[in-house]
């Protein structure tokens, strides 16, 4: 069960998660299905309203707080998981979900979050990757592609895309996932599971920036070429994708290649079969670089583990401590030490 | 205490003396720290007061033997009520040549000085930079020294544990021990206990450890090297419980008894910086309290922490040095935007960039008060003595949950290594935490504030019906909607600046030390009290007319400090900087303070204050 589940009352819907805030993103921008989806699920989840808190940093991505009907703190920039990992060690019963951007996550925020969720708190991160700085009109991003053109570098970028999923599996993350802002369904079912999972759960969410990078993930999310160029992969399955679900991908030594089922004796028995939950996350890293055009572009749980909670931990220490030396009191605390009289 | 000891009561003269200050100083491998400490330890049991001045090189083990590895640790004990570690040492124990050279300056002229002569090898002497050996090239005639072969007696003493020769070695510091505490007839025996818990699991070390101190003091005791030894009687403290510690550690208690008289539990995020780190430290212990500690990935994390636990409801405390807050102080405008109780408690250390970080300072009080883009005030209070980094403590989150406010608690690195016999309060002497959280939905704003402190509520998530958002835009006033409107923004400023006024009207009065007008007033601030305070008290009882004040408030003053400014001639204020407390003054008060600054990583001398008042007497 999610943290600060909570089953009184009659079952709250979708309405009750909004705010009368005006939503100030630009009309087509990716972030209003993302905050659909967030408010659709979030009914699903059997927490009470009062005890879910969503945190952000700076950037278009984080102005999500203001219109979910929630508690919300719109924090500074790259700064939200340190916020949230207060909230959530100081009150372990809530239901913390942080989101952010590529430039505020990944860039300024880069060490919060690797190590917030190298420590895996029980809180739910979600990374808007729109490829770009949005909020202050149009410069490069740690996940623009290499030598991108834009106002900040006019003659393209000198640098290489980090890879967020590469990060978050590097920091040890015990949930990492990767969906799209236009495909509602899976967006909303990966939202749902990342809340259900115990521990933390890191998102990468594809997000068009219709402003400042339109159509930057075009290529392979327009719906009519969805099937053949992006693969939904899942917990026990063989990986297959295309129209006619006749593609998939084999591994040849650690090199995945795209075969067709029927052709040169390739059955789909010599797929790859997808594990979430393997000992080693290295199968979830070779898919977590899997770009097109080599290769169709892999979203859903890429790997999740059952790991203790710091907060959880940081609790039992406590616990453990009141039971071997006793509650503490005012009394104990100022006589604690050598102390003597003077009559 | 027990009295019993295995060693014989000593027999030489006796001679009384009421104050005596004494150094230890040796490489930092040669633990003049813990020998110090332990010096202290029985001195406060005995019953006199103490001053300490711990005083180490910021390498952890800089080259052996060289000027830069030399690590000491001061002490003054005195049957009187005193302030200060003392100006300048009567006794100087020196383990090698480096510590000698560094330290031989301060003696007192006719001062007693001990030192190990096995350590003034040709290669030891090298290192230091002594082109001759000062034991016999008369340098020292001014002093009464004894030179002792410390390293040989000591690898005779202890040769029975069995010790390596290197392990042996490094007990020299408990002959030396026992040898101080035969020369001022303090007792072995709470060190004796002290090395058996230490070293319970170590046996050999104990036992070794035990034999160097009962002959270092047996051997001041036979040898007759010592004609006389010290006597100094209890102190006449006011009755009551009375405990041995550091500012540091009376930080931590401070901030655990808020915690523990508010009812909220308190979060301290912290990433480590020497001399903040104790405060970790020591916090880090208390699991079985209503205290969790974070150690985070950098400062800034360290404070986005606490803030979160501020927003859920907990004490949030960071705890750092003026490196730290500088990169902090982003998350500081956080909190006050969101107008979220939060103490922020910065240890200062010698600056700008990394600076000096284990010598003392007072130079981020700018920083403290003025250091943040835009409009941004913060309560801002210091201790003046380790014991009252207890007090300071509490009084930080009662200003800060009572204004809705982040609050600055200013120590350093004096105050915080620095200890003293601390009268434990009785719990009835403790003030009130009343903190109470917004429950009631019913005309619940985010921003409403209390007519009388300005406080917004603090309405914690998990309360229903109380869902808000709040953030670092600019708010709307009482509903906290962000807002970008001018004549609100300029209504926000205002109302945030006249909140942190309005804590002078909830904090103590300034009290003037000695007659309320007259010649010379002496301002200060901090962990200069001591040494003020007795500069002050030697020149009242010559019949100057000099008075005192000591700020514990920063921002916003005390309500009565332009009035006592301006009722005498001259106003001197004293600071370790170049000047910060006396620019506001005087940007306040249009009083024309007069400083005296000084930044050489150490505390002032009584003497250099007493110098400045009588200059400022005469002209
Ligand atoms: S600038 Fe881009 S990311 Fe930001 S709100 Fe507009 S469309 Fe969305």
């Amino acid at each position: 069960m999610p943290s600060g589940v909570d089953v009184k009352g009659p079952k709250p819907t979708r309405a009750d998660f909004a705010t009368d805030q005006t939503v100030r993103w630009c009309p087509g921008c990716g972030d209003y299905s993302i905050l659909a989806q967030v408010q659709k699920v979030m009914p699903n989840l059997g927490v009470a309203r009062e005890n879910i808190v969503f945190v952000s940093g700076i950037g278009c991505s984080s102005r999500f707080p203001y219109y979910m009907n929630t508690y919300g703190f719109h924090s500074i920039h790259g700064r939200a998981p340190t916020i949230a990992t207060g909230i959530k060690v100081s009150r372990p019963e809530l239901s913390v979900w942080v989101v952010t951007g590529d430039g505020d996550g990944l860039s300024i925020g880069g060490n919060h979050l690797i190590h917030a969720m190298r420590r895996n708190l029980d809180i739910k991160i979600l990374l808007f990757n729109n490829r770009i700085y949005g909020l202050t009109k149009g410069q490069y991003s740690p996940t623009s592609e290499f030598g991108k053109k834009t106002k900040s570098s006019p003659f393209g970028t000198a640098e290489q895309p980090i890879n967020p999923l590469g990060v978050a599996l590097a920091s040890e993350c015990t949930f990492v996932a990767r969906s799209v802002d236009i495909d509602t369904q899976h967006l909303s079912s990966i939202i749902e599971r990342a809340a259900r999972h115990r521990g933390t759960a890191f998102i990468e969410i594809y997000q068009n920036c219709n402003i400042f990078n339109d159509g930057a993930f075009e290529d392979f999310v327009a719906r009519e070429v969805r099937t053949d160029r992006m693969i939904q992969i899942e917990h026990g399955k063989p990986l297959v994708f295309g129209k006619e679900r006749r593609k998939g991908i084999r591994l040849r030594g650690f090199h995945p290649e795209v075969v067709t089922i029927g052709e040169s004796g390739v059955s789909e028995s010599d797929l790859l079969v997808h594990d979430e939950t393997p000992q080693e996350p290295a199968l979830a890293y070779l898919l977590s670089r899997m770009s097109y055009p080599e290769y169709p572009v892999p979203v859903g749980v890429f790997y999740r583990a059952d790991r203790p909670r710091y907060e959880e931990i940081v609790e039992q220490q406590s616990i453990q401590a009141t039971a071997r030396f006793g509650a503490g009191s005012i009394e104990r605390l100022l006589d604690s030490g050598e102390t003597y009289k003077v009559t | 205490m027990s009295t019993e000891t295995e060693v014989v009561p000593p027999r030489a003269k006796v001679t009384e003396i009421d104050t005596v200050v004494i150094r230890f100083v040796g490489d930092s491998g040669d633990g003049m720290q813990l020998t110090g400490t332990q010096f202290a330890d029985t001195t406060a049991l005995v019953g006199n007061d103490l001053a300490t001045l711990p005083d180490f090189p910021a390498e952890i083990r800089a080259p052996a033997g060289t000027l830069a590895g030399v690590s000491g640790y001061q002490i003054s004990f005195s049957s009187r009520d005193i302030k200060t570690p003392g100006d300048q040492p009567d006794v100087l124990v020196a383990m090698n040549p480096a510590a000698l050279k560094t330290n031989i300056g301060d003696l007192e002229e006719g001062g007693i000085l001990i030192v190990d002569t096995d350590a003034f090898t040709e290669g030891n002497l090298a290192k230091a930079g002594c082109k001759t050996n000062p034991l016999k090239d008369r340098s020292l005639t001014g002093f009464r020294v004894f030179d002792i072969p410390l390293t040989s007696l000591t690898l005779q003493a202890v040769a029975e544990a069995g010790l390596t020769g290197r392990q042996a070695t490094r007990c020299k510091n408990f002959f030396a021990l026992g040898l101080v505490f035969w020369l001022y007839e303090r007792p072995v025996d709470y060190t004796r206990e002290w090395i058996e818990k230490k070293f319970k699991d170590h046996e050999q070390m104990a036992k070794a450890n035990t034999l160097a101190l009962l002959a270092g003091y047996n051997y001041a005791d036979t040898t007759e090297v010592f004609t006389n030894h010290f006597r100094v009687r209890k102190a006449q403290l006011l009755p009551g419980t009375y405990r041995k510690i550091t500012g540091n550690e009376a930080t931590a208690t401070g901030f655990i008894t808020a915690a523990l008289l508010s009812g909220r539990p308190l979060f301290y995020g912290s990433y480590p910086i020497t001399p903040a780190s104790d405060v970790l430290h020591e916090l880090s212990r208390f699991k079985n309290y209503p205290v969790k500690t974070f150690q985070a990935e950098d400062e800034i994390s360290a404070i986005g922490a606490a803030i979160g636990a501020s927003y859920g409801g907990a004490l949030g405390l960071t705890g750092t040095s003026g490196p730290g807050v500088a990169l902090k102080s982003e998350a500081i405008g956080l909190a006050v935007m969101t107008e979220l109780p939060l103490v922020i408690a910065n240890i200062q250390r010698g600056g700008p960039s990394t600076g000096l970080p284990t010598k003392t300072e007072q130079a981020d009080l700018f920083q403290a008060v003025l250091g943040r883009n835009g409009e941004c005030p913060v309560a801002v209070v210091a201790p003046a003595t380790p014991a009252d980094c207890f007090a300071m403590a509490i009084e930080a989150f009662r200003i800060a949950t009572r204004f809705m406010t982040p609050v600055f608690f200013l120590s350093d690195g004096y105050l915080g290594n620095g200890a003293e016999p601390w009268k434990i309060p009785p719990k009835s002497e403790l003030p009130e935490l009343d903190v109470r959280f917004r429950t009631e939905q019913e005309g619940f704003q985010p921003y409403l504030r209390d007519p009388k402190t300005l406080a917004r509520p603090w309405a914690v998530p998990g309360t229903p019906g109380l869902e808000h958002r709040i953030g670092g835009l600019e708010k709307e006033d009482v509903t906290g909607n962000v807002s970008y409107d001018p004549q609100n923004h300029e209504k926000m400023v205002r109302l945030r600046a006249e909140k942190i006024a309005r804590i002078a009207s909830d904090i103590p009065r300034v009290e003037v030390f000695g007659k309320d007008s007259g010649r010379v007033l002496v301002v200060g601030w901090g962990s200069t009290y001591g040494a003020i305070t007795s500069a002050v008290e030697e020149l009242q009882e010559k019949g100057r007319p000099v008075s005192s004040i000591h700020l514990r408030y920063l921002n916003p003053f005390p309500a009565n400090l332009g009035d006592v400014l301006r009722r005498f001639e001259k106003v001197l204020v004293p600071e370790l900087n170049l000047g910060q407390l006396s620019m506001l003054i005087r940007a306040r008060y249009l009083v024309d303070a007069i400083g005296l600054n000084k930044v050489q990583g150490k505390p002032f001398r009584v003497s250099e204050i007493t110098r400045a008042i009588e200059e400022l007497l005469r002209g």
